[in-house]
């Protein structure tokens, strides 16, 4: 670890926390349907879009309403994209003649990135045509990004609202998320990285002389000489920008942020960690606004700092060692080097930076990745994989990492309730049997799927082990953190898996589509009941949720809960993986 | 019911064409116009040829240039299918292969790491300025060159930090090659 990696860490999360303030006094204005200085242009286009699609924006709705419309809206955008995938070769666009994507996987990638998941079981590259990439792909980066956003809205009502029925209107705060918040971002935010190198063109993809031929010899023994290098492009800048914002992750490239075409500099390595955090930071002020409780909105930050903090410290740590397995290798940082496990890693941004992003996105369910997971110490490579365990509350996705933490919030204060032998208030309501319930649901779904799904498919050598790329711990490793980040929206991988195959496709399908929308009911239905409540004044005996004791109780809430659930499976793959590693044994 | 889902449809298909279509072809548009070689890949062209990208790496294996790193894309820097090598720290398979790395560039001296382990999209345009310096003695040799001279490209090339803070110092492996190529053309 060095001075200046902690000087590029401590200069992100100062501008995370910078931004927090006025981000989230913004998306409180826009979802408050309070001026903003957007209005002039955008006014026009909210009102000619409610008309053209029959919305009618006063209308207020109950949380079973809100939630169909979001599942209907989810389910046409999902079609839309399975078509797109389907027919591809058909449409224009496509410079490199990409063929009709098949069943198996064109559904699985619907369901990925309708669910903010952008799990990709594809090389994008070789697969998926410009039009593809535009209008099956890029549009669920705002869409989906747009109703986690909405959900969080609609729950932060059912807290600050007192005896009614309705958590507000889905396709008005759809529209006012996706016109007022991710467009202008993302158009503003597009044009920084092209200013550093992201290509964003619709050209075919450009065929170069090699320097120096290569012989090569192929996986069938056969030696050619390759003198030319075929450059991959495309329209990658206006993808980048929203897949970054809107917390989603899928890259236009296999290699994803670690693509020099999709993340070439420092800078524009920054600014996409930056993003990640942009909106879900910001929401936990819009938290404390909508509630008239600005405090308790730093309260909740807080306990994501810490959390983010302890990952960011473990990864670089780990990452900063290096393999002792590697012989007649110098890995000591230097003032030329920075050392480290750089298997996986670019040098551009060296270890501080790789292990930085790697616990940024998966604090949040982005997924992007700037170096590979799978190839990152065994300590390393766990901090990701909990970070998702603990249910990616740690800032979370755009919209659902606030609404997690307000499940784990209302667990904080039903644990303190019981504590003291109170029945538990959240902000005046009564936490009641009911709202337990349903929280409980929320959390137990979560593991039952990851552990469900993972302990099925190691029991299954030809469908499930011939996938792996590495042998032992690690391999488990592999299978474990497909099915926690397909769960949990994430979409990162140990990408060593090959997921491509009907099993994998399948079976992470399912876990993306219920990890979304099987937690997404329950939350809402705890939202509805909040919203109907009356609000009870504060006693002595209420528990406060603005101390630093709160922001301790919730930190200590999420790790327990995680641990409880997950450490017999973590145990046996990077945990494992580390004491072998130690011992000098190899697979 | 149906009302939901028809507002669905007709939302779907508005915002598809807006966030799909407009949106992207508006970024193109503004790009291709006001920052063209940026949004193009920055190529490079030497005598009306174009040579490759200056953010993408190309294989170097002779010993008159100087390696990139090993790459996992395709048969190697393949910039059309983009990978890391995936491989875990306790794989064989990565130990083997370091170590092939490490018996075909060592100069006797321990091997920067950067220069014998993969990178994460297979297409690393760079190397650390201590890769680069361990590979002077070899090139030089090779391109008789004063190792001096050889240096200070080296130490001409290096990008450093961005605003002196951000990212690590590194030095693009084409870019080298194509100054050494003017510097001192191959013999053949």
């Amino acid at each position: 670890m060095t001075l200046n990696g902690w000087l590029q860490i401590g200069l992100f999360i100062a501008a995370v926390l910078l931004l927090a303030k006025p981000m989230g006094s913004y998306m409180t204005a826009v979802f408050e349907r309070r001026k903003t200085f957007l209005d002039p242009v955008l006014g026009p286009c909210e009102r000619a879009l409610y008309r053209g699609t029959g919305v009618h924006p006063e209308e207020e709705m109950r949380w079973t309403h809100y939630t169909v419309a979001m599942l209907t809206f989810s389910a046409a955008t999902m079609l839309l994209t399975y078509i797109v995938e389907r027919v591809q070769l058909w449409l224009p666009l496509n410079p490199q003649h990409l063929a009709n994507v098949e069943p198996a996987l064109a559904l699985n990638t619907a369901i990925s990135f309708t669910t903010n998941t952008n799990w990709q079981s594809y090389t994008p590259e070789s697969t998926m045509s410009y039009l593809t990439q535009m209008l099956g792909l890029a549009t669920h980066n705002f869409w989906s990004a747009a109703v986690g956003l909405a959900l969080a809205i609609a729950f932060v009502r059912g807290i600050a609202r007192r005896e009614m029925k309705t958590l507000g209107n889905f396709w008005v705060d759809l529209t006012r998320g996706i016109l007022w918040i991710l467009l202008p971002i993302s158009i503003v935010f597009a044009f920084a990285l092209v200013s550093q190198g992201v290509v964003q063109n619709m050209k075919p993809y450009d065929t170069v002389k090699l320097l120096e031929s290569q012989k090569v010899t192929g996986a069938d023994g056969k030696t050619t000489t390759v003198s030319t290098q075929t450059i991959a492009q495309g329209p990658v800048a206006s993808q980048e920008a929203i897949k970054m914002l809107g917390t989603n992750g899928g890259g236009f490239f296999n290699a994803n942020s670690s693509h020099p075409f999709e993340n070439p500099t420092p800078l524009s390595n920054f600014l996409q960690m930056l993003s990640i955090f942009l909106i879900p930071a910001g929401l936990c002020i819009t938290l404390g606004q909508m509630v008239r409780s600005p405090k308790h909105g730093w309260a909740v930050l807080a306990a994501m700092v810490v959390l983010w903090f302890a990952g960011t410290l473990t990864s670089y740590w780990a990452e900063a060692h290096a393999n002792p397995a590697l012989r007649g290798v110098d890995s000591h940082s230097s003032l030329a080097q920075s050392g480290g496990n750089m298997e996986g890693k670019e040098v551009r941004f060296g270890i501080a930076n790789s292990a930085l992003f790697a616990t940024v996105t998966t604090d949040a369910s982005c997924g992007a990745v700037n170096s590979m997971h799978d190839s990152f110490t065994p300590l390393g490579g766990m901090v990701p994989m909990v970070n998702i365990l603990l249910g990616e509350v740690v800032f979370g996705g755009v919209g659902a990492g606030l609404y997690g933490m307000l499940v784990f919030v209302v667990m904080s204060v039903f644990i303190a309730g019981l504590m003291v032998g109170r029945t538990p208030e959240y902000l005046g309501k009564k936490i009641e049997s009911f709202d337990v319930q349903m929280a409980m649901l929320y959390l137990l779904i979560f593991p039952l799927l990851i552990l469900g799904f993972s302990a099925v498919t190691v029991l299954m050598p030809n469908l499930g082990l011939s996938s792996l790329a590495n042998h032992g711990p690690h391999g488990f490793s592999e299978i474990l953190y497909a099915y926690t980040s397909a769960t949990g929206n994430n979409g990162s991988a140990f990408a060593g898996l090959n997921a491509n195959t009907h099993w994998y496709n399948y079976s992470l399908a399912t876990a993306m589509f219920f990890g979304r929308f099987m937690m997404i009911i329950p939350m809402m239905a705890i939202a509805g009941s909040l919203a109907a409540k009356k609000s009870v004044p504060a006693t002595s005996g209420t528990f406060p949720v603005t101390t630093p004791l709160f922001t301790v109780l919730l930190t200590g809430v999420i790790l327990i809960v995680g641990a409880l659930t997950f450490f017999p499976a973590v145990t046996l793959g990077p945990v494992l993986e580390h004491l072998l590693m130690r011992a000098g044994q190899s697979f | 019911m149906k009302k939901h889902i028809i507002t669905s449809l007709l939302y779907t298909a508005i915002t598809a064409v807006l966030l799909g279509i407009v949106y992207p072809l508006v970024i193109t548009g503004v790009a291709q116009l006001t920052m063209r070689s940026r949004a193009n890949g920055q190529l490079i062209t030497r005598n009306g040829e174009i040579v490759g990208s200056a953010l993408i790496g190309q294989p170097f294996t002779g010993p008159g240039y100087f390696h990139g790193r090993p790459s996992a894309a395709g048969t190697g820097y393949d910039a059309s299918s983009s990978s890391g090598s995936n491989l875990g720290p306790t794989s064989k398979a990565l130990m083997d292969r370091v170590e092939g790395s490490v018996k075909a560039e060592s100069n006797g001296a321990d091997i920067p790491v950067d220069l014998v382990t993969a990178s994460s999209s297979g297409l690393d345009p760079d190397i650390s300025p201590a890769a680069a310096m361990y590979q002077v003695s070899r090139v030089a040799r090779e391109r008789h060159l004063d190792s001096i001279r050889l240096q200070q490209l080296v130490m001409q090339t290096v990008t450093p930090r961005q605003f002196g803070l951000l990212g690590e110092p590194r030095v693009n492996v084409l870019g080298l090659n194509l100054a050494l190529d003017r510097l001192q053309p191959m013999q053949r």
